[in-house]
């Protein structure tokens, strides 16, 4: 099993919205999260459940939250847990793109 | 600085705090953009069962590409545009001695880049464990019965080494094209699990 594997089967609390077995962005950012996760888990060399066990921490955390807003709680997670982040500078780098 | 800064639309808090994230990972050479929009063709450029048939219409109206795409798959596939990231292809034929299942007995290792989203039984440790000892009796289940004289080959995947199934052109169809052709082949044809 690769991580893509892992994460094109992904199932159950975790699962991403689909249409007919295929994957459905509602908008291109969603598609850059998801890539950006999958990117960073196999050039960490990690498990997806590294990834997978986040989102679905994340999931559970706001259930009414949007899936692909979840995916980004469960990537900066990871990024910063695992130290590559500082959160600060995620907070500042995002209140930078306001203007 | 990059055209990104012209967004057309107010980006909300989720969208600035994902362009962040990935910038950052960019700048710190965590990860590059190539690989991100690598990524995203991939997933997004109709991954699913359709590619696999338009392969199976394609070799049964040609006979060139069968060759090709029993011999190299990879190479094949690549010739309608079918590319996986990862992992070798290997097609094998269904012919009238011998039927072709597939499976993978460790673990659920499948060849998405022309089948899509595996099916729940695909995984289940009842398939993987008794397809492989009882091929006959499984498929039979399965709506699948392989007549007494026909050999049952099962194949075993890997991350390394996926398998698709070329099921037998169904009688009837030489007035076909290939597009209608492609609308009969069914997932389950090319795992194995059914014959057309």
């Amino acid at each position: 099993m690769t991580v893509r594997d892992d994460v094109q089967s992904m199932e159950g609390a975790g699962a991403p919205p689909r249409s007919n077995g295929e994957l459905v962005f509602d908008s291109p950012w969603q598609g850059r999260a998801f890539a950006t996760a999958v990117g960073l888990v196999e050039r960490l060399g990690l498990d997806w459940d590294a990834f997978r066990s986040r989102l679905i921490a994340a999931v559970s955390a706001d259930a009414d939250r949007p899936y692909y807003d979840s995916w980004v709680a469960a990537l900066e997670s990871l990024v910063t847990d695992t130290g590559l982040l500082d959160p600060v500078d995620v907070a500042d780098r995002a209140a930078a793109l306001e203007t | 600085m990059s055209e990104r800064d012209h967004h057309p639309a107010p980006m909300t808090d989720v969208e600035r705090r994902a362009r962040a994230l990935e910038e950052l990972l960019v700048e710190k050479g965590v990860i590059d953009l190539a690989t991100v929009d690598a990524i995203i063709d991939a997933y997004a450029n109709d991954i699913g069962p359709m590619n696999g048939a338009r392969a199976v219409a394609r070799a049964w109206v040609d006979g060139g590409y069968r060759e090709r795409l029993l011999t190299d798959a990879v190479a094949a596939l690549a010739e309608l545009g079918i590319g996986g990231p990862e992992g070798n292809i290997v097609v094998v034929a269904n012919s009238v001695g011998v039927h072709n299942v597939v499976v993978c007995t460790l673990c659920s290792c499948y060849p998405w880049p022309v089948l899509g989203l595996p099916p729940a039984w695909y995984k289940s440790p009842e398939y993987r464990s008794r397809v492989v000892r009882e091929p006959r009796a499984v498929l039979a289940e399965m709506g699948c019965d392989v007549a007494a004289d026909r050999e049952v080959r099962v194949w075993d995947s890997s991350a390394e080494l996926r398998y698709m199934v070329l099921p037998e052109r169904p009688a009837g169809t030489d007035g076909l094209s290939e597009d209608e052709l492609a609308a009969l082949v069914t997932r389950d044809s090319m795992i194995g699990v059914a014959t057309l």
